[in-house]
């Protein structure tokens, strides 16, 4: 009987602990695809973030680091620094780690043009704590550290990441996806390609940005989280190629 | 052999090399900014990486990195820096990443001040970070040493899977001394197979992480770091002693204040007392036992600990001697340096002169 579908050589077997209804397992099929049709999984170093995808170091089938809480850009920039030529290095984070506490190192990254890819899973929420509010949480939007909903004037309004990294010159390549929908999924896992492939080429720092659900903080089921996602996220995260030096070559 | 005349933060940086160091992350502070100046130079030469981070935290976090990939790195700072590098030692004691830390130590507490001083002590022996973790320390009083000791420290890191630290002052960091450039013993150093090097599809993943979410787990992990201490402890302590048989006095000092208790001693030998000095080499693992045994002998009468801190290292003498001796202290914090004449008089004192 022909295989018309099989996990990618880029997991390993350990059974995921993410929530029904969480995009982190979408985002690491597509990550892992894109690492075993490159070729790469054999030369690729992989860092975890501190968050919900925590235990990504155990579902990734390279070799990986666990690094502490938002500085996985510098854990990711030593091991590029020391590794042999033609190794791809890449960081996986949630809004908590690279937003926040690590919002020095993803920057730094970026403008010495680390030739790594950063995949960015936005949801607005931080998700292993239980609900608290993240840097990107919404204006309005409910967290357990602000039950009334984001106060604009006692917090601010959500960091936009792509927009931001897209204005240093060392990042060449930055896009917001996400993976409501078939359309959609294409999309990401052709960004997370040319992510990689950029990186390759040693072009510069990369990365992708994928907004998330998160269902079981949210509040919502599975189905209700991504209404949410498509009207309340979208708006405000628009999705698209915010910075791509190949187009910009053309 | 030859000798050559060298910087103390200069011949941190050329030993980290002749260790066979390619790699360091740091930042800027004074007094130890040599140590990451002359790396900027002289790294790249080598097909080696310095690269300046944004920060402490950045750089030790880049340490991991680069240990976890199996290569000999090194990163160096300055007390306040030091203390942004304690999120990542102890990390790096849970991941068990063998690498290099060098403090060349600065008044304290907060920002303090640039002149010498030896307050960080504490940080350094007990650990600034979180968890049960330890990292060996080893105190040169000269800048032979302080090239000696960095060469040192990168074995003992590979043999036990550990960051070790070399705790300088200011003054030896800015000071000019003789080196001989000697071969260091070889040791037998355990391969690498646990770093990531890539799988090449060969073999299963490697893991560099300090999370064992088990409780049960974890302690295992801890118990198995605990047996690691406990061979530290056995195997490399270090410790000097001067002029102590028959002593009537006993000097406990590290580091610079060990060279100013030298001077005292000379000055109390020319009034027709007899001073000792007890140097630990290793301030973790701390030669308790060498102390109690040297402190015991029926000839003293006082042991005075000497610091350019507060009396940090009061606590380990404390522990060593058991009550057995009466102590006393001198020393200031802040970037004072205590002079050999303050050090005399406090051992006149302490024995009733």
């Amino acid at each position: 009987m022909a295989i018309v579908y099989q996990k990618s050589k880029g997991l390993t077997d350990k059974e995921l602990h993410y929530c029904p209804g969480c995009t982190h397992g979408i985002a690491h099929k597509l990550v892992a695809e894109t690492l075993e049709e490159l070729g790469v999984i054999g030369t690729t170093i992989g860092v975890a973030p501190v968050g919900c995808s925590v235990f990504a170091y155990d579902y990734f089938a390279c070799d990986m680091h666990e690094a502490a809480h938002g500085r996985a850009p510098a854990v990711a920039t030593g091991i590029k620094r020391v590794s042999p030529e033609g190794t791809t290095v890449f960081t996986y984070q949630g809004d908590g780690d690279l937003a926040a506490i690590g919002t020095a190192e993803i920057v730094h990254a970026a403008m010495r043009g680390e030739k790594i890819t950063t995949i960015f899973i936005n949801n607005a929420i931080y998700g292993m704590t239980g609900g608290q509010m993240a840097p990107t949480t919404l204006v309005g939007q409910k967290a357990t550290t602000c039950p009334l909903g984001r106060s604009k004037e006692h917090y601010g309004e959500p960091i936009r990441m792509c927009e931001m990294l897209s204005t240093i010159n060392g990042c060449v390549y930055a896009e917001r996806v996400c993976v409501t929908d078939m359309g959609n999924l294409n999309k990401a896992k052709k960004a997370i390609k040319k992510a990689f492939e950029l990186q390759q080429q040693g072009a510069g720092f990369t990365f992708v940005e994928i907004l998330a659900a998160c269902p079981t903080n949210w509040g919502k089921s599975p189905v209700k989280a991504v209404e949410w996602l498509k009207e309340n996220m979208i708006p405000y995260f628009p999705l698209g190629v915010y910075k791509d030096i190949t187009a910009e070559v053309k | 052999m030859q000798k050559e005349l060298w910087k103390g933060n200069e011949a941190i940086a050329e030993a980290a090399i002749r260790a066979g160091c390619k790699y360091f992350f740091g930042y800027p502070i004074t007094p130890q900014t040599e140590v990451p100046e002359y790396l900027s130079l002289r790294l790249p030469e080598i097909g080696g990486c310095f690269l300046q981070a944004e920060s402490e935290v950045a750089a030790i976090n880049m340490v991991y990195g680069a240990a976890g990939c199996g290569v000999r790195v090194m990163t160096s700072s300055s007390s306040p820096g030091i203390s942004l590098k304690q999120e990542g030692i102890t990390y790096l004691c849970g991941a068990e990443l063998p690498c290099v830390i060098i403090n060349v130590m600065r008044g304290g507490p907060g920002l303090g001040t640039i002149q010498p001083a030896q307050g960080d002590y504490y940080q350094a022996t007990r650990g600034g970070g979180n968890g049960d973790y330890r990292t060996p320390v080893l105190a040169p009083a000269n800048v032979q040493e302080a090239a000696d000791f960095v060469r040192l420290a990168f074995d003992i890191a590979d043999q036990y899977r550990n960051p070790v630290m070399v705790l300088a002052d200011g003054m030896i960091g800015q000071m000019m001394e003789a080196v001989e450039w000697g071969e260091m013993e070889k040791r037998n150093l355990p391969a690498k197979d646990w770093a990531t090097t890539g799988t090449k599809c060969e073999r299963e993943h490697n893991i560099i992480n300090s999370l064992y979410i088990k409780p049960e787990v974890c302690a295992e992990h801890n118990e198995h770091l605990e047996r690691k201490y406990k061979a530290l402890e056995e195997n490399e302590v270090r410790y000097e002693e001067v002029n102590t048989d028959g002593c009537e006095v006993l000097f406990a000092a590290y580091g610079t204040t060990s060279r100013i208790c030298r001077a005292a001693m000379k000055m109390l030998a020319d009034e027709g007392i007899k001073a000792g000095l007890f140097r630990p080499i290793t301030l973790w693992p701390y030669p308790y036992d060498a102390l109690k045994k040297c402190a015991s002998q029926d000839s003293i009468k006082a042991v005075v600990d000497v610091e350019m801190s507060l009396g940090q290292m009061m606590d380990d003498v404390k522990i060593a001697l058991e009550g057995a001796k009466p102590i006393s202290f001198i020393g200031k914090a802040g970037g004072i340096v205590p002079t050999p004449r303050d050090v005399a008089d406090a051992a006149k004192k302490a024995l009733g002169r």
